[in-house]
């Protein structure tokens, strides 16, 4: 898999619902577009929240994954 | 901005019509959901939620008249803290203090969970321009004055909770 190059690292462990993705978005809005936030989370819910929350806002999901028992999410803004 | 605006961003109106702790979560999730989705939110806060615009937030919860409500300790290991305790309503409903008790409990349990408080997920509805509308009519039944919510709330009635929600692409009532 290619590495993909984040802009901003925002560790929302330990949070649940609705919070990941209420500083998912709070955090995308600090950067520029066409750059990446690399979102990590401890929450089962995340995965599902995450992809929802790209579709409605258009920020492009890059790439959602697990690694060392988290879930890490790469969002590029788009607009 | 109405639906007729292909531009419109979506929009969710919601009635809270609960001021108890368990109740005053699920306006505010969805709220700073939709909020953080880009959406247009609107909360129409009636009957006991009219409470949850106070300055001060005292929500409680009871587990009499609750009976799915799961009781559970907030402490030690993870075995004990999953036992769900068989607690006969009749005793719930008699011993002093035992709302308290359970509120306590449940608001432990929920941090160290990792889920924000009602006053932290309302902040956020706030700095997401949430609109927050007190009804006036539960204001008037209870004696309540303007200054005693939150300076960011505003006071309406039906008609303007209806006309907000009528543009809604999502409509839900707790």
């Amino acid at each position: 898999m290619d590495v993909i190059k984040e802009d901003q690292v925002l560790d929302c462990s330990g949070m649940l619902c609705p919070m990941p993705v209420v500083k998912a978005s709070k955090a995308i809005k600090t950067l520029e577009v066409g750059q990446v936030l690399k979102m990590v989370a401890t929450d089962p819910g995340a995965p599902p929240d995450m992809e929802a929350w790209s579709r409605q806002t258009g920020n492009e999901l890059l790439r959602s994954m697990q690694e060392d028992g988290k879930f890490v999410f790469f969002i590029r803004r788009t607009k | 901005m109405s639906k007729s605006d292909p531009n419109a961003p979506k929009r969710l109106a919601l009635i809270a019509s609960k001021g108890t702790l368990d109740w005053a979560y699920p306006p505010f999730i969805l709220a700073s959901a939709a909020g953080a989705m880009g959406w247009e939110v609107g909360i129409f806060f009636t009957f006991y939620g009219l409470t949850l615009l106070k300055p001060q937030l005292t929500a409680a919860v009871t587990p009499v008249g609750n009976p799915a409500m799961p009781m559970k300790m907030p402490f030690g290991p993870e075995s004990f803290q999953n036992i769900n305790w068989p607690i006969p309503q009749l005793i719930m409903s008699n011993v002093p203090g035992f709302n308290a008790l359970a509120t306590t409990l449940m608001k432990q349990t929920f941090e160290n969970k990792g889920v924000a408080s009602i006053e932290e997920m309302r902040q956020v509805c706030v700095e997401m321009d949430v609109r927050l509308i007190g009804c006036q009519m539960t204001m008037d039944v209870f004696g309540f004055k303007r200054e005693d919510f939150i300076k960011e709330c505003e006071i309406g009635g039906a008609a303007t909770f209806l006309e907000y929600a009528a543009d809604a692409d999502v409509q839900l009532f707790v």
